[in-house]
């Protein structure tokens, strides 16, 4: 049985612990606003984040994450997060929605690091979400306002 | 291109409103939406059997709120926003009231379809008079309660208003007895408000489904879960046809905690042939037991067939001139070959392409009752029922396809084929399963865009001016494939064609010679399924004709644009008809003009960058949507890598319903042009794609999104499509801006320098 904390909840979970993280949080604990994309760490649908930073759930196991603290798209109460979320729904970034936890959840990452990222730093930051409606001219508009507070 | 016509089988439509409680209940059903248009959806349809029965587009209840039931998939075009506009506007209602629900497949709804870019354009006629047919009876009822004249009312913000006095939706659905039906005649009369009445329809609004999808609550088929259900992983065999199981032996996977069993599928419909699914109680256990299950396959005939042979064939049957289907043929291209002075022929080819929806395709199925419920995102429900019933050797009133939204559609949910695999386990189990693709097999069981080849053949005159063209283009045709029954009659009664792998040939150019034949590559339909993906048969279609044109402009001696313009004179077939067609090649002519000034076309640009232009008409000669565009782009002398600087688009899609959305549109089809153009496409392999997943399938990301500029022409005429055309002129326009910065003619997509 391997403890961790979801979203500030104690939770345990009887899985195998090589059982990808992402499975355990959308089928046995039922939150299901983190996605499956690719499996191999490369769309980002599935990004979490582990002790405040990104990464991809589909490929890090259960027992990477014992004892330790997960935050979904559902638990993102951050300020940063808080401002993405309304500056998506400004902007109208989402199209199918299907990637947008993650590419919230990565921007939420990016701002914590660079509250006023440049260009240069969205790229590198979210160079690694694939938006297959490709919205990412909207991503990028949304996560400069939500680092203005709100001003694009 | 010739569309067919059948006389549709439609006899009747009718409106009711009564109430039901304190429920106005507007119910307008039909064969199909659209019905009344001749256009491509209503001719597609036209094939087949549902019958009518009642249908429920929306619901005023006693507080006044309107629920508008979405018959279309939402897979990020905000379709139910949209199409919930148009109601409300005519209607009078007050938007904040109004919501709308994604319902399952059931025959009142008519023909479920969404695709083609046709959701507002087939349904904009049906649900304004639905609307006006609601507004007409609430204005009647109000007008009676405030014991004024009908015809001092109007019906504005949920109100029926007289002067000074007014009266809620809410209170006359509340307080009153409506009872009112409606003939077809009287439907097609209703008054239908003119656009400068309108107050929804072309006004800014947010899409009703953004705040769930920015907060992680949306909810797609992926998330769909049923009590007692277990998990199936598909077994995918070797080649898409003819493969058969020798033997499994799952012995290693015995050990996995959660692994229950490996099934061998038997499939009627002849859809899955040599599957086999793994069964678990969990998605991880499904996922180690498919790595420890050994399938001895027999593999089908095409298990050695490569991309280099299917185009190898492509190339062969467009050289043929008696091959294919005539789609087009104005003029006398023969003659007009005989008398040339001087002719140029070129080749352009496109490769296989993915649909990589994000969300893999995946179904949950229950049998239970006699009755298969089917949980899972679906573009086409009437194309894959009667596919279902078949493997399942069931009637259609058997099975109900529940809908979700949908993580990407793209024209892959187009085919709802895997929801057979999960149906099939579930009524051998027992149990509802759920079955869900790993990505690699998404990617080997989709049905892919064709590898194409076309040719063309240019005829030029003494003085270097053109005096004809022909053009054959060879694929493999998803509409024989999966709908034979919508195949088109060439012109030549030389057989059937399919126009989805034809369209956009036939453009609104004039030309005094013109021929297109359409060609089938049979060794790609025999190898995978053909799939129709975003923009389908324009979407490649375009990268040669449009191409092409520059050459032949090239050749003329003629600037690119001004080339087109003199073309597109909108004289004889290209005058365009009302009300799809407007203006016809005139329209075009204006977005080019448009595009060409916006983007300061001509001006001088430093070594190694170019500008490049291409047209579309959008998806069908018969719902023209006018798309020209400009790319500019600079070409590494060392590397030969293409980047684009920026691209201009100007749209004319006639009035346009949902502004915010139809721009959202706009730049994803845009950036899907340059992605398709620059950063995607594969090959096949042994009978299957080569790439599977994203570590060497490469769709455009963030850091190379280009700048761009999109303007919409300001139109009051019918909406036509608009979630795919402005991809079309994308791919062309940075291939002629590679010739433009370079002097190097690139005829392949992917461009690959």
């Amino acid at each position: 049985m391997i403890e961790f904390e979801l979203n500030g909840q104690a939770v345990t979970s009887e899985s195998p612990a090589d059982t990808p993280l992402l499975w355990v949080i959308r089928d046995e604990l039922k939150l299901k606003g983190t996605k499956f994309g690719c499996g191999i760490a490369m769309c980002g649908a599935c990004t979490v984040h582990l002790d405040g930073n990104a990464l991809r759930s589909c490929i890090i196991p259960l027992s990477a994450v014992e004892n330790r603290s997960v935050t979904t798209i559902e638990g993102l109460d951050t300020d940063a997060g808080k401002a993405l979320q309304s500056a998506w729904v400004e902007e109208q970034v989402p199209q199918c929605g299907y990637c947008q936890s993650g590419q919230i959840m990565q921007a939420a990452d990016l701002l914590k690091d660079k509250p006023n990222p440049s260009d240069a730093d969205i790229d590198a930051a979210m160079n690694g979400n694939l938006c297959r409606c490709m919205a990412y001219t909207r991503i990028r508009k949304a996560i400069k306002s939500a680092a203005n507070g709100g001003e694009v | 291109m010739v569309i067919r016509k059948q006389s549709a089988p439609i006899s009747r439509r009718t409106f009711i409103a009564g109430t039901a409680g304190t429920t106005l209940v507007m119910s307008l059903g039909s064969v199909l939406p659209g019905c009344s248009r001749e256009d491509a959806a209503s001719d597609l349809a036209a094939g087949a059997s549902k019958q009518f029965s009642p249908a429920v587009w929306f619901v005023v209840d006693g507080t006044g709120s309107v629920l508008v039931n979405i018959a279309k998939a939402e897979m990020g075009q905000h379709v139910g926003t949209a199409l919930a506009r148009i109601v409300a506007d005519e209607l009078g209602a007050d938007w904040s009231k109004v919501s709308i629900k994604h319902v399952d497949s059931d025959p009142k709804w008519g023909y479920m379809v969404t695709g083609g870019s046709w959701s507002v354009f087939t349904s904009f006629a049906m649900l304004s008079q639905a609307g006006a047919a609601g507004r007409t009876v609430l204005i009647e009822e109000g007008a009676r309660m405030l014991g004024v004249d009908v015809a001092q009312c109007t019906a504005h913000g949920g109100n029926v208003i007289a002067g000074d006095e007014q009266v809620s939706f809410a209170d006359i659905v509340a307080k009153s007895d409506i009872t009112r039906t409606f003939s077809d005649e009287e439907l097609a009369a209703m008054p239908v408000k003119p656009a400068a009445d309108r107050h929804l329809i072309g006004k800014e609004t947010s899409a009703l489904d953004v705040p769930a999808k920015s907060r992680g609550e949306a909810v797609y088929g992926l998330d769909s879960e049923l009590p007692d259900m277990v998990y199936a992983h598909p077994l995918i065999p070797p080649t898409r046809y003819g493969s058969t199981i020798m033997s499994i032996d799952d012995t290693a996977a015995k050990d996995i905690p959660g692994y229950m069993q490996t099934l061998a599928l038997s499939d009627p419909s002849e859809t899955l042939q040599g599957w086999a699914v793994v069964i678990a109680e969990n998605f991880p256990a499904a996922m180690r037991a498919v790595d420890a299950v050994e399938v001895d396959w027999a593999p089908g005939p095409t298990a050695a067939v490569t991309e280099e042979h299917i185009l190898a064939e492509g190339a062969k049957l467009v050289a043929d001139p008696s091959s294919g289907v005539k789609v087009v043929d104005d003029g006398d291209v023969a003659a007009a070959r005989a008398d040339a002075t001087s002719t140029h022929t070129a080749t352009y080819r496109t490769s296989t392409v993915l649909h990589f929806t994000l969300e893999p395709q995946n179904a949950l199925v229950e049998y239970v009752d006699g009755v298969f419920h089917i949980h899972s995102g679906n573009q086409w429900q009437s194309l894959i029922l009667p596919v279902l019933a078949k493997a399942l050797e069931v009637e259609e009133s058997n099975i109900v396809i529940h809908q979700y939204y949908l993580g990407g559609g793209f024209g892959r949910r187009l085919f709802g084929d895997q929801m057979i695999p999960a149906a099939l386990a579930a009524r051998e189990l027992g149990r509802p399963v759920k079955l869900i693709f790993q990505r690699e097999d998404d990617s080997r069981f989709d049905c892919v865009r064709s590898p194409s080849v076309a040719k063309f053949d240019a005829s030029f005159d003494g003085d270097g001016a053109v005096t004809g063209i022909e053009h054959a283009a060879a694929a493999g045709w998803p509409t024989l494939a999966m709908a034979p029954g919508f195949l088109a009659d060439g012109v030549d009664g030389n057989g059937k064609f399919d126009t989805f792998s034809i369209s956009g040939a036939d453009h609104w150019y004039t030309l005094p010679n013109h021929r297109v034949r359409a060609i089938n590559n049979d060794l790609a339909q025999r190898t995978f399924l053909p799939g129709w993906l975003r923009a389908v048969g324009p979407g490649w279609i375009g990268w040669g004709v449009e191409s092409f044109m520059d050459e032949v402009a090239a050749l003329s001696g003629e600037d690119p644009v001004e080339f087109r313009l003199a073309r597109l004179d909108a004289a004889g077939k290209n005058a365009g008809t009302a009300p799809n067609s407007v203006g016809g090649a005139a329209r075009l002519a204006a977005a080019l003009k448009d595009v060409a000034e916006r983007s300061g076309w001509g001006r001088e640009l430093p070594a190694g960058e170019g500008m490049g232009v291409a047209v579309s008409h959008g998806q069908e000669r018969n719902m023209p949507t006018w798309t020209a565009c400009v790319a500019h782009v600079a070409v590494d002398a060392e590397t030969k890598a293409v980047t684009v600087r920026k691209i201009w688009q100007t749209i004319d899609c006639g009035t346009v319903v949902h502004p915010d959305g139809a721009m959202a549109q706009a730049e994803g089809a845009t950036l899907w042009g340059v992605s398709l153009a620059l950063h995607e496409g594969t090959t096949i392999e042994n009978g299957e794609v080569r790439d599977q997943n994203l570590n060497t399938y490469t769709p455009l990301r963030m850091a190379d999104v280009p700048e761009v500029d999109i303007r919409f022409m300001e139109s009051t005429e019918f909406p036509t499509g608009l979630g795919e055309p402005p991809l079309i002129a994308v791919p062309p326009a940075i291939g002629n801006a590679v010739y433009a910065a370079t002097g190097t003619r690139v005829r392949d997509l992917p461009i690959r320098l």
